[in-house]
C-alpha cells in the first residue's frame, strides 16, 4: 500500500455530509459537503452572511444540524454536546473573544486543562498543589509569549493579548482538530502577523480549521481553502487555484473591492 | 482574606501548609475558643450559637450565588430538611435506643440536605439564571406547603421538637450545657468553613467559577455546565444540612419557619449585605445580621427596617458588599496612603452618628405615637422621656437629621478629594 492510499483509507480529521441547517423558514446551509484529512490547515472564506459561523457551530455542536451528519475522527456527532464533541479532541475558539474576564491569565490556561489532565470534576485535589497542572500551564503561557502577564486579569488585557489568551485556552487541552473562528478580527497588521505566527507555531502537526476575513491571513496559512457562498461551497481548492478560479472571482473576490 | 475570583497563587510553595494561609484560620480557631471566656453568659452564647449557624448557612448559599452564580431563592429547604431529619434521629436516639453521639449528628444531617439536593439538583440546574431561581422558588413554596400536609415529619403547626441530652455521653460530655453546645457549634464551624474554603480551591471550585462568568466557554473546555452545578448544588446542600442540624441541637425545635421563603430570603439577604464576590464575605454578613437582629432586636422591634435600610444602602452604594467596603481600602494600605483618609473620615463620625441616631429618632417616635397603649404616650429614647404625641418630638429629630445630613453633604467633597488622593490612578503604558 502506498502512502497516498494510506492517507485515504484513515479517516477524515472532519467530514461534512450534504449539511444543511435552517432556522425557521431561512436556509443557512445548503448541503455542505467537505473532508479535510488529518493535519491540513483548511480555511473557510466568503463574503458575510455566508453562514462561515453557523458552519462552525454546526460541527463544534452548538447547533444541531436540520440534515446531513457530522464526522470526528470518522465517528458521527449527531445529538453530542459541545463538551462530548471537545472530549473527543475537537477544540475551538470564538469570533467575539470569550475567556474568564475575572480569572487570571494562569487560571484561563489552566481550565483549558483540566478536563483532558484528568482531574475532570475532582473535589479531592487541591489545584495550586497538582505540580502537572501548573508545569502545563506554565509551558503553555511561554508558548503564546505570555509569561509576563501570567497573574493579571484576562479582562484587563489589551485586545490582542486577550485573542492570543483566547488561542492558548484554545490549544491547551492539547485537541489535534482546533477551530479558529476569525482570530484576527479587529486587529492591525502587525497584531495580525503575529497572531499568524502564532496560529501556525501552536497548530503544528494538528488539523487547523481557519474562518478569517483576512485574505493575506488565509494565502499564507492555508494548506487548501473553502469558498462559503450563501450556505454552500462553491470550491475547496489549495490558495493558487482558489486565487485562479473565476467563479469564486466573480463570488467573493470581486465584491472585495466595497469590503 | 483572599477574593474568589482573584486569589493569589501559592502554586510551587513546597511545604505542606505555607503558614501564611494557615495564619487566618489559626487566628480564627483561637478566636473561636476564646470568645466564650469574654461573653459567658447565657444570652451572648445563644447568640454565638445562632452566629456559627447562620456562618455555615450563608457560607454554603454563597456556593451557589457567589462561585456558581445561581441565584436560589429557596434555600432553606436544604437547611430546614436537614434540621427536621436531625431532630427525628434525636428522638429515635431518645425513645428507641439508637446509638448515636451527638457531635456526630451533623454529618446525617449533611448526607440528608446532600440527598435532597441530589434528587432537586438534579431537574433544578439543567438552567441556569432565572429558570433556575424560578425553579428553586417554586420547589421552596412546595416543600413548605408539604410541612404543614406532611404531618408525620414535619410536625404540621407545632413542629418536631426533641431531646439533644439524650444520647451516649461523648467523652464525659452530655450537652445539657449552652456552653458545651458551643464549642461543639465551633468546631463544625472551622471544619465546615475550611472544607468550603478548600472546595473553591478545587478542580469543580474553579470550573464552578468557569461556568459562573461563562458557561459557553466551559462547555468548549469539556465540561457540562449542568453537571458542574449540580456537583456544586450539591456540595451546597451538604454544607445546609449541618447548618440545619446545629439548629436541632442547639433549638431542639424546628417548625415549619425553617423551611419557608421568609428564612430564604432572609439568607439571601445576609450574603449579599457581608458581599457574595468574597469566601469571608457571608461571614461577615452573618455577624453582622445577627448582630442586628439579637441584640439591636433587644432595644427595638423596628430591627428589621434598619436592617433593610442598610441591605438597601449596600446593595446600592457597595454592590461588593461589606466586605468590598473594606477592600476597598486594601489598595490604599499598601500604597500607605491609608493616613490622607484618617482626618476626612474622623471629621464625618460625629455628623454621622447624630444622623443615624436623629434618623432613627425619627422612625421610633412614629411608631411608638402609633402603637403605644392608649395613655401610655410618654416614651424614653437614649436618655430623655418624653410625650411622643404631637408635632414637636418628630419635629426637632427630623430638624438635626435634616441638619446633620446637610453637614455630611458639605464635608463629602474633603473626603472624595482625600479618597482620589489615596486612589491614584494607575497609569499604564
Amino acid at each position: 500500500m502506498s502512502m497516498a492510499e494510506r492517507e485515504a483509507e484513515r479517516a477524515a480529521a472532519i467530514e461534512l455530509h450534504e449539511l444543511e441547517k435552517s432556522f425557521g423558514l431561512a436556509k443557512i446551509i445548503h448541503g455542505v459537503n467537505l473532508a479535510v484529512p488529518p493535519g491540513e490547515r483548511h480555511a473557510i472564506i466568503g463574503p458575510n452572511g455566508a453562514g462561515k459561523s453557523t458552519l462552525f457551530n454546526l460541527i463544534t455542536g452548538k447547533y444541531s444540524p436540520s440534515g446531513g451528519a457530522v464526522h470526528i475522527n470518522g465517528q458521527d456527532v449527531a445529538g453530542l454536546k459541545p463538551y462530548q464533541i471537545n472530549r473527543m479532541g475537537l477544540s475551538r475558539s470564538f469570533q467575539i473573544t470569550n475567556i474568564f474576564p475575572k480569572m487570571t491569565v494562569f487560571e484561563n490556561i489552566r481550565c483549558g486543562l483540566l478536563w483532558k489532565m484528568n482531574y475532570r470534576y475532582s473535589f479531592w485535589h487541591l489545584v495550586d498543589r497538582q505540580h502537572d497542572l501548573t508545569e502545563r500551564a506554565e509551558e503553555i503561557l511561554e508558548q503564546i509569549n505570555m509569561t509576563a502577564r501570567r497573574d493579571d486579569l484576562a479582562g484587563m488585557l489589551a485586545y490582542a493579548e486577550q485573542r492570543a489568551l483566547e488561542i492558548g485556552v484554545t490549544i491547551a487541552g492539547g485537541a489535534d482538530i482546533i477551530m479558529l473562528d476569525e482570530p484576527c478580527a479587529g486587529m492591525s497588521t502587525s497584531e495580525t502577523e503575529y497572531i499568524v505566527d502564532l496560529i501556525r507555531q501552536v497548530t503544528a502537526g494538528k488539523t487547523l480549521v481557519i474562518v478569517e476575513h483576512d485574505m493575506g491571513v488565509i494565502f499564507n496559512l492555508a494548506d487548501r481553502i473553502s469558498v462559503l457562498v450563501y450556505g454552500e461551497i462553491i470550491a475547496t481548492d489549495t490558495p493558487e487555484n482558489i486565487r485562479g478560479n473565476a467563479r469564486v472571482q466573480e463570488a467573493y473576490l470581486g465584491s472585495e473591492d466595497g469590503h | 482574606m483572599s477574593r474568589i475570583a482573584n486569589s493569589p497563587l501559592t502554586a510551587g510553595t513546597r511545604s505542606l501548609i505555607p503558614l501564611s494561609s494557615a495564619l487566618p484560620w489559626l487566628i480564627a480557631i483561637a478566636f473561636l475558643f476564646g470568645l466564650p471566656v469574654v461573653f459567658p453568659s447565657g444570652s451572648a452564647l445563644t447568640i454565638m450559637n445562632q452566629m456559627a449557624i447562620t456562618i455555615i448557612f450563608a457560607l454554603a448559599y454563597n456556593m451557589l450565588l457567589g462561585q456558581g452564580g445561581m441565584l436560589s431563592f429557596g434555600h432553606a429547604v436544604y437547611m430546614g430538611l436537614g434540621g427536621f431529619f436531625c431532630m427525628h434521629v434525636l428522638n429515635w436516639v431518645e425513645n428507641d435506643g439508637l446509638w448515636l453521639p451527638l457531635p456526630l449528628l451533623p454529618i446525617l444531617g449533611g448526607l440528608f440536605g446532600l440527598l435532597f439536593a441530589f434528587l432537586i439538583g438534579g431537574f433544578s440546574t439543567r438552567r441556569a439564571g432565572t429558570v433556575f431561581a424560578m425553579i428553586s422558588l417554586g420547589v421552596g413554596e412546595l416543600i413548605a406547603a408539604c410541612s404543614i400536609i406532611i404531618v408525620v415529619f414535619f410536625g404540621g403547626e407545632e413542629g418536631v421538637s426533641g431531646d439533644r441530652t439524650m444520647g451516649p455521653e461523648f467523652f464525659g460530655i452530655d450537652f445539657a450545657q449552652q456552653q458545651e453546645v458551643y464549642y461543639l457549634s465551633a468546631v463544625w464551624l472551622i471544619v465546615s468553613a475550611l472544607a468550603m474554603y478548600l472546595f473553591s480551591r478545587t478542580p469543580i471550585g474553579r470550573i464552578a467559577n468557569a461556568v459562573r462568568d461563562n458557561e459557553e466557554r466551559a462547555e468548549f473546555l469539556g465540561y457540562s455546565q449542568r453537571n458542574v452545578r449540580w456537583i456544586s448544588f450539591c456540595a451546597s446542600g451538604f454544607f445546609c444540612g449541618i447548618a440545619g442540624a446545629l439548629f436541632a441541637i442547639n433549638f431542639e425545635i424546628l417548625t415549619e419557619e425553617n423551611l419557608n421563603l421568609a428564612t430564604s430570603g432572609e439568607i439571601l439577604l445576609v450574603t449579599f449585605l457581608g458581599g457574595v464576590g468574597f469566601f469571608i464575605g457571608p461571614i461577615i454578613g452573618a455577624v453582622v445580621f445577627i448582630l442586628l437582629k439579637t441584640v439591636l432586636g433587644l432595644y427595638t422591634e423596628l430591627w428589621a427596617l434598619y436592617a433593610g435600610i442598610l441591605f438597601l444602602l449596600t446593595v446600592m452604594f457597595f454592590p461588593n458588599g461589606l466586605t468590598g467596603l473594606i477592600a476597598m481600602h486594601v489598595g490604599p494600605y499598601k500604597r500607605g496612603r491609608l493616613g490622607v483618609l484618617a482626618l476626612p473620615y474622623i471629621k464625618m463620625v460625629g455628623p454621622l452618628m447624630v444622623f443615624i441616631l436623629s434618623g432613627a429618632a425619627v422612625f421610633e417616635i412614629l411608631f411608638h405615637s402609633r402603637e403605644a397603649a392608649t395613655g401610655e404616650g410618654e416614651m424614653t429614647l437614649y436618655g430623655l422621656t418624653f410625650s411622643s404625641h404631637g408635632i414637636l418630638p418628630v419635629a426637632v429629630a427630623a430638624g438635626i437629621a435634616i441638619a446633620s445630613f446637610l453637614l455630611l453633604h458639605r464635608l463629602a467633597p474633603q473626603l472624595r478629594e482625600a479618597w482620589d488622593a489615596a486612589n491614584p490612578v494607575d497609569r499604564r503604558s
